[in-house]
């Protein structure tokens, strides 16, 4: 589905990326983990456009995505749960959802979509007239998923959507994620919590200074040495 | 003494309900520069200039070519629209990532280009619409129908935006964009589509203010410098970008300078609200509603 080869990229004269050759197949949900500033933000921004790979080629169902418009790459059937959840605080909730179904494509089908994220969340629908900004971070997680959900994609891709949540919180976000991929959707997600996500992941990429390290099957990193004794202190 | 408290109330409820209908058309003028400034971060130095535009389109449609004023009207408006969508594609969109006292300085240029245009294209003369509308008498109380259909046309303008900003998607998304820049592509938003719609609707907000300002002030090239400072001032005390306290403001300036001109002459009015707004930038220098960061 999502095929990235030998992809360069990075902030002016500082490079995050290099030669990333990364892939996710339909129905999977692939990890991406490894230790701050390895580049695993720069990865997921670089695939949803928001910054431009400098080399390399990424194809989303065989789509060149680098040739695509930033704005028209959602459209393209992928959804980016930005790092930090970058709601719009000042909107309701109801509104940061419509944004997440602003594409012609979704506009459409905006009250299905209202329905299906509201099923998965009841929660948003109960604060659907607050201000994203004034709730929980548990909460505004839901919500920031919830947006990407708006647009019906078929990738979705989520960074660090354990990051500043409290540990019963987090559980519940990765029980999330496993009810998201129940519903077909394929998820690439990028984590510092290493050993929760390889619980809900197939396969992982390991990530250190802008180079894939390793990967394998959750199963295979989890009895890796390399990732053991960097990630999960055994 | 009874007889002089009737009278002096009745001129107090005359100028009470003055200033409100002038606040509706300061409130009008001050959405349209809140508008740019809030979605793009910019501020159009030029807007009254704009206005000023649309009040010569008017004169000219309606005096030269002989047509009705709710035939020009439309045509103004769409005019200005056109003109605020080329003022931001030509001037602003170029400048856009340059500091903000080159835009500031870009806009101040284009305000003297305007000037001069109207200058030396339609001379200095004072012109008119030749429409005189008739004074209401209420009681002892006199309103202009000009002033009244300005604040219902205003009042009518500031619903439309109200609604297009909250029930459409691309409304949510011209409020969205002032929160959040940077991820507007991830939803699928043409930011630069977004700031010329923007800027469109910021000048057909100017036409609009054009078609009713004509209807009570001669047209000439330096027009804009009777309505221009006082938006600015309006804007800046409501919290530039506000679009909620630059309404309020509206209404707190035109109720000062119609009861202050109550009290002494209308210049004094003016005084007393220019006075007001120096002595608010010290107790809330960010303006009455401040916006939230």
């Amino acid at each position: 589905m999502l095929e990235l080869r030998s992809v360069n990229a990075g902030y002016g004269t500082f490079q995050a990326l290099f030669d990333v050759d990364l892939d996710v197949k339909a129905g999977e949900a692939v990890g991406v983990i490894g230790p701050n500033g390895a580049g695993k933000t720069t990865l997921m921004r670089v695939i949803s456009g928001l910054i431009r790979p400098s080399r390399g080629s990424i194809r989303m169902e065989g789509v060149d995505v680098v040739a695509t418009p930033p704005h028209k790459i959602v459209s393209l059937g992928i959804a980016h749960v930005p790092e930090n959840r970058r709601l719009f605080p000042q909107l309701t909730v109801d509104d940061n959802l419509k944004m997440g179904a602003f594409m012609k494509e979704a506009r459409g089908h905006y009250g299905e979509r209202l329905e299906v994220v509201f099923d998965l969340f009841p929660r948003l629908k109960e604060r659907r007239n607050q201000m994203a900004g004034t709730m929980s971070g548990g909460e505004q997680q839901m919500c920031a998923i919830g947006r990407a959900l708006m647009s019906n994609p078929k990738l979705l891709l989520l960074d660090e959507p354990s990051a500043g949540l409290a540990p019963v919180v987090v559980q519940q976000v990765f029980e999330l994620v496993k009810r998201i991929r129940a519903r077909g959707l394929t998820v690439l997600i990028v984590e510092q919590n290493v050993q929760q996500v390889l619980r809900v992941v197939d396969r992982a990429y390991l990530i250190e200074a802008g180079t894939i390290r390793a990967s394998g099957t959750s199963a295979e990193m989890l009895a890796s040495d390399t990732v053991k004794e960097a990630y999960l202190g055994v | 003494m009874q007889a002089f408290l009737d009278i002096f109330d009745i001129y107090l409820l005359e100028a009470v309900i003055n200033g409100i209908l002038l606040g509706g058309v300061l409130a009008l003028l001050a959405l349209g520069l809140n508008l740019i400034f809030g979605v793009i971060d910019v501020t159009w130095i030029c807007y009254a200039e704009l206005v000023m535009i649309g009040m010569y389109a008017m004169y000219f449609i309606v005096q030269y070519y002989g047509l009705s004023y709710f035939i020009a009207a439309p045509f103004t408006i769409l005019l200005v629209a056109i003109l605020g969508a080329a003022l931001h594609y030509l001037v602003i969109a170029p400048l856009l990532t340059a500091p903000p006292i080159n835009q500031l300085l870009a806009t101040g240029g284009v305000l003297f280009v305007l000037q001069s245009f109207a200058t030396v294209a339609f001379g200095i003369d004072f012109r008119n619409l030749g429409i005189r509308l008739p004074v209401l008498a209420f009681g002892d109380m006199n309103f202009s129908y000009a002033r009244l259909l300005s604040f219902l046309a205003a009042l009518v303008g500031m619903v439309a935006v109200y609604l297009f900003m909250t029930r459409t998607f691309t409304g949510t998304a011209i409020r969205a964009i002032s929160q959040d820049r940077q991820i507007m592509a991830l939803m699928g938003v043409d930011t630069k589509r977004m700031y010329l719609i923007t800027s469109a609707l910021g000048g057909a907000l100017a036409g609009l203010a054009a078609c009713l300002l004509v209807l009570q002030y001669d047209v000439h090239p330096f027009v804009g410098l009777s309505f221009g400072p006082i938006t600015f001032l309006i804007c800046v005390l409501g919290g530039l970008g506000n679009f909620i306290g630059g309404f309020i403001a509206a209404f707190v300036f035109a109720e000062i300078i119609s009861l202050g001109g109550l009290f002494s002459d209308l210049e004094w009015g003016y005084v007393l609200a220019f006075a007001f707004f120096i002595v608010m930038m010290f107790i809330r220098p960010a303006g009455l509603l401040a916006r939230r960061r």
